[in-house]
């Protein structure tokens, strides 16, 4: 079961939803909004997405991971918003009879979901601006166009 | 002589995300493409039409619906695409 929420993720809850006597094995994986990256600080994390496509790509990232792994539950949750520092902007819980199973399975939807999922972290930086976290792009500012490329307005 | 193919222009709604609506200063921009465009054509137009997206048009990723569409797919006949720059969920 896939879901956003602009709500707080209720961690417990995730966790308790994929327990079961079919598996031997929970993992969870949380992504939390941290302070630092490298010397700059963070004040905190906004979150958008496209939603629609986000919930397809997620409920696909779902059934893809069952036809690879022998899972019992899968329960992917993401927030959208602003988050304060250290709060759960991910929540990846996965069941397996086996570990090795639950820990494969886990790994692979977190890194692919941060890979495909259309949602974008922007980053409240300390000294008060804002950056779009955009992979492979970042450092490429609107101040590094000539300006005839800038636009007006 | 073979007189020069007139081409069909049509108007292509574009719906922007994350940096790109916000360099946009829009949450959809409205470009002209040929009528038998494909995605690769759209962000060529994307990049001329809109001064904005110029620099972030190279890593513009392309949807219809809830999907990723490739740069060699046809632009859908009716309906709006979707253009954003690479996701960071998570």
């Amino acid at each position: 079961m896939i879901k956003l929420t602009r709500a707080p993720i209720d961690v417990a809850a995730v966790t308790e939803a994929v327990r079961g006597p079919a598996s031997g094995a929970v993992v969870l994986f949380l992504g939390t909004v941290r302070e630092m990256t490298g010397e700059k600080r963070t004040l905190r994390l906004g979150y958008d997405a496209y939603p629609a496509m986000a919930e397809f790509k997620m409920a696909e990232l779902e059934a893809e991971a069952r036809r690879r792994w022998p899972l019992s539950e899968v329960r992917l949750v993401h927030r959208l918003g602003l988050l304060e520092l250290g709060e759960v902007s991910v929540a990846v819980a996965v069941s397996s009879p086996h570990r090795a199973d639950a820990f494969e399975a886990a790994r692979w939807l977190i890194d692919t979901l941060k890979g495909v999922v259309p949602i974008w972290k922007q980053e409240h930086w300390a000294d008060d601006t804002t950056e779009w976290v955009h992979p492979g792009m970042n450092g490429l500012s609107p101040a590094d166009e000539p300006p005839a490329a800038r636009g007006i307005g | 002589m073979i007189p020069p193919a007139v081409t069909d222009f049509r108007t292509v709604r574009v719906r922007l995300y994350a940096a790109a609506k916000e360099r946009a200063g829009a949450e959809t921009v409205e470009v002209r493409v040929p009528r038998d465009a494909v995605i690769g054509d759209l962000a060529a137009a994307l990049a001329a039409e809109v001064a904005a997206l110029r620099s972030l048009s190279p890593h513009l990723l392309f949807a219809v619906g809830t999907d990723y569409v490739s740069k060699d797919a046809a632009v859908p006949a009716d309906g709006e695409v979707v253009a954003f720059p690479p996701v960071s969920g998570g």
